[in-house]
């Protein structure tokens, strides 16, 4: 197990850095930076002085080489727009994101894998085919649109729900979030219900196709033999064997709400990642653009490690090495 | 001749059918059969015989489309055909265990063993965690597995075949059943470790004092286990009587067949005799006797009626207009 921590540890490093360089060349063809720096009426001296003390006179390799330096010291240098080290501002956008994301992942699997259970086991019946039709819809409705339709409706016509913000956050660990605030909960609501409907949709017909496979298997004719209940059939014999699959795409969701809920967070103007990097983009803010770059990435890089992790927890046959 | 023996279970004219869109499959059609306590029967057949619906059916464990139209499954005087999902419940497992074919496919691979025989135990016995632990332990070695207590936490893929099929087997007598109902339990093993298994089927169902219902197209199997012989042929049965009997002088003529086809390794010059011709599509029946197109003995009469099951001699009957004569040997 530490062998393998190991090995991957080192698999993630390797990830990083092929993400660092691709990065680092995006940056360097995109543009020359210095003029993002210098004010418009700068003279050349100025100029040439200011690609100096920036660095950007010296060779690629180089150049390289200090960003790597910078970067592995926790400096990711200093947002154009906003004068500050970009990393600081990721990180304090980051919980607003995980916070909409993790309650739009809580609602899928909650919601979907019951129902995937359960049109999985009776693929039959009208009730099933429903689910499915439903979730077809879930996967084709765009999120920008089900994100207005749901202020549409929870926020102008019924006022259940606001329309946008955070509302009141509260500090803890030195970062505030809305979800353990009343008022907040009531602003997370509507933008993980939009996030969350394409990945409820995703995970319900994988557990149902994991089911409908495990369903033909002997073990739950055999389980029903020893006299266990349907239910308990179907949750402790059947789910857990279909739930491989389920993890990956669980995974592989995650990773992209986090990385990319900047539709849903401008839509509710949700203070997160997917704004920031939006507005980063607007004003070629080029250092938050790469911590938000290499962010991402690091954050897959986890995940993928922590879905193989649950793939031995679930499967005794799946080892590790 | 009244039987002296208490009955267990009464299949009582039992018809399961299946109704898929190519038709109707009349897997089972009107099947009668006893078993009396401590009895192990041979329900022999062809594949798709409708051999293995049969078990299914006394488990209600008929999944659609399949149903079971009519007849009754009296197990201690209840009919299971009409027992509510509640109930069976109680009596899968408790009164009435199955050991299925695949050894390799009938346990969950994601649970240890012992997790799937303690399920057993939690359901049909008010044990406490150790009382069902120290069950389990006693019924691994039972069945022959040794170092039982270390084995409790292996799963499934760290046993072979055979162990796996004892474990099988294990798990069908933990809640002390009073029916077994084994379908072809030795036919996925090797065949040197076959024989094994069957002695420990037999051995475990005679000590703890219960019923078997052998499922299997194997008659040199049924020929070393059971006390009674159920021919089904097409979903009837054909033959039945004491298994002696039935294998020295058998008559139906596809009894007859089955039974020439198993080899004799004293007789190495004939070609190993064979039925000609397959089971028939089971959806489209011929009028009259099902066999009669295989049948060497098949006349005229064997198109127009189909024959009716008739005791032949005590203890024994036969579906056929013209049984094979019993030579007697």
């Amino acid at each position: 197990m530490l062998g393998y921590t190991i090995k991957r540890l080192i698999q993630m490093v390797v990830v990083l850095w092929a993400v660092s360089v691709i990065v680092f060349l995006m940056m360097s063809f995109t543009g020359d930076p210095v003029f993002m720096v210098v004010p418009i009426d700068a003279t050349d001296a100025e100029i040439a002085q200011a690609r100096r003390i920036l660095g950007l006179d010296r060779s690629l390799p180089e150049q390289y080489f200090i960003f790597v330096q910078n970067m592995l010291q926790g400096d990711f240098g200093r947002s154009y727009v906003f004068r500050e080290p970009a990393l600081d501002l990721i990180l304090e956008r980051l919980p607003a994101t995980l916070e909409i994301v993790l309650v739009a992942m809580a609602m899928s699997a909650i919601v979907a894998i019951p129902l995937g259970v359960y049109a999985g086991a009776n693929p039959g019946r009208f009730s099933s085919r429903t689910i499915m039709s439903g979730s077809l819809l879930g996967i084709s409705l765009p999120s920008f649109w089900v994100g207005m339709m749901l202020i549409f409706l929870f926020a102008v016509k019924w006022r259940i729900f606001p329309s946008s913000g955070r509302g009141d956050t509260v500090e803890i660990l030195g970062t505030r979030w809305s979800i353990f605030t009343a008022d907040g909960w009531t602003h997370v609501i509507l933008p993980s219900l939009t996030l969350s409907l394409a990945t409820m949709a995703i995970i319900l017909r994988i557990t149902r196709a994991g089911m409908m496979e495990v369903m033909r298997q002997d073990y739950m004719k055999f389980a029903r033999a020893k006299g266990v209940s349907r239910r308990n059939v179907l949750y402790r014999h059947g789910l857990r064997n279909a739930l491989i699959p389920v993890v990956t795409i669980f995974g592989l969701q995650l990773g992209d709400l986090i990385a990319f809920a900047t539709i849903t967070e401008t839509i509710f103007a949700w203070p997160g990642l997917g704004k920031l990097l939006i507005d980063s983009i607007y004003r070629a803010d080029r250092p938050v653009i790469v911590v938000y770059l290499m962010l991402v990435a690091l954050i897959f890089v986890v995940i993928n490690f922590l879905v193989d992790i649950v793939y031995t927890l679930i499967d005794p046959r799946i080892t590790v090495k | 001749m009244k039987d002296m023996t208490e009955t267990l279970l009464r299949v009582d004219d039992l018809r399961t059918h299946f109704h898929t869109f190519a038709g109707t499959v009349k897997a089972v059609d009107g099947v009668s059969f006893s078993l009396a306590k401590g009895e192990i029967m041979g329900l022999v057949g062809e594949s798709g015989g409708g051999k293995s619906v049969v078990g299914f059916s006394i488990l209600g464990l008929i999944d659609s489309p399949g149903r079971i139209e009519s007849g009754q499954i009296l197990f201690d005087g209840e009919d299971l055909a009409k027992a509510s999902e509640d109930r069976m419940h109680k009596i899968r497992g408790k009164e009435i265990a199955m050991i299925f074919q695949d050894p390799m496919t009938s346990l969950n691979p994601l649970h240890p063993i012992g997790r799937q025989m303690d399920e057993m135990l939690r359901l049909h016995t008010d044990l406490d965690a150790r009382g069902r632990r120290a069950r389990c332990i006693r019924m691994l070695e039972d069945v022959g597995i040794s170092q039982a207590e270390d084995r409790l936490d292996s799963y499934p893929h760290q046993f072979s075949g055979g162990m796996r099929q004892r474990v099988v087997i294990a798990i069908a007598m933990l809640a002390e059943p009073r029916l077994i109902v084994a379908d072809e339990p030795t036919t996925a093993l090797d065949v040197t470790i076959q024989a094994q298994i069957l002695k420990l089927i037999r051995r475990q169902v005679r000590e703890h004092g219960a019923s078997m219902i052998l499922v299997t197209h194997d008659l040199a199997v049924v020929a070393e286990m059971a006390d009674h012989i159920t021919v089904l042929y097409c979903g009837k049965v054909v033959e039945r009587g004491p298994t002696r009997q039935v294998i020295d002088d058998p008559r139906h003529p596809y009894t007859a067949g089955l039974i020439a086809s198993i080899p004799d390794p004293s007789d190495r010059k004939h070609r190993l005799d064979q039925i000609p011709g397959a089971v028939p599509d089971i959806r489209k029946l011929p009028r009259g006797c099902n066999f009669r197109d295989r049948c060497p003995r098949a006349q005229a009469l064997c198109a127009e009626r189909e024959p009716d099951l008739e005791t032949q001699e005590p203890g024994r009957s036969a579906a056929c207009h013209f049984p094979v004569e019993g030579g007697g040997t």
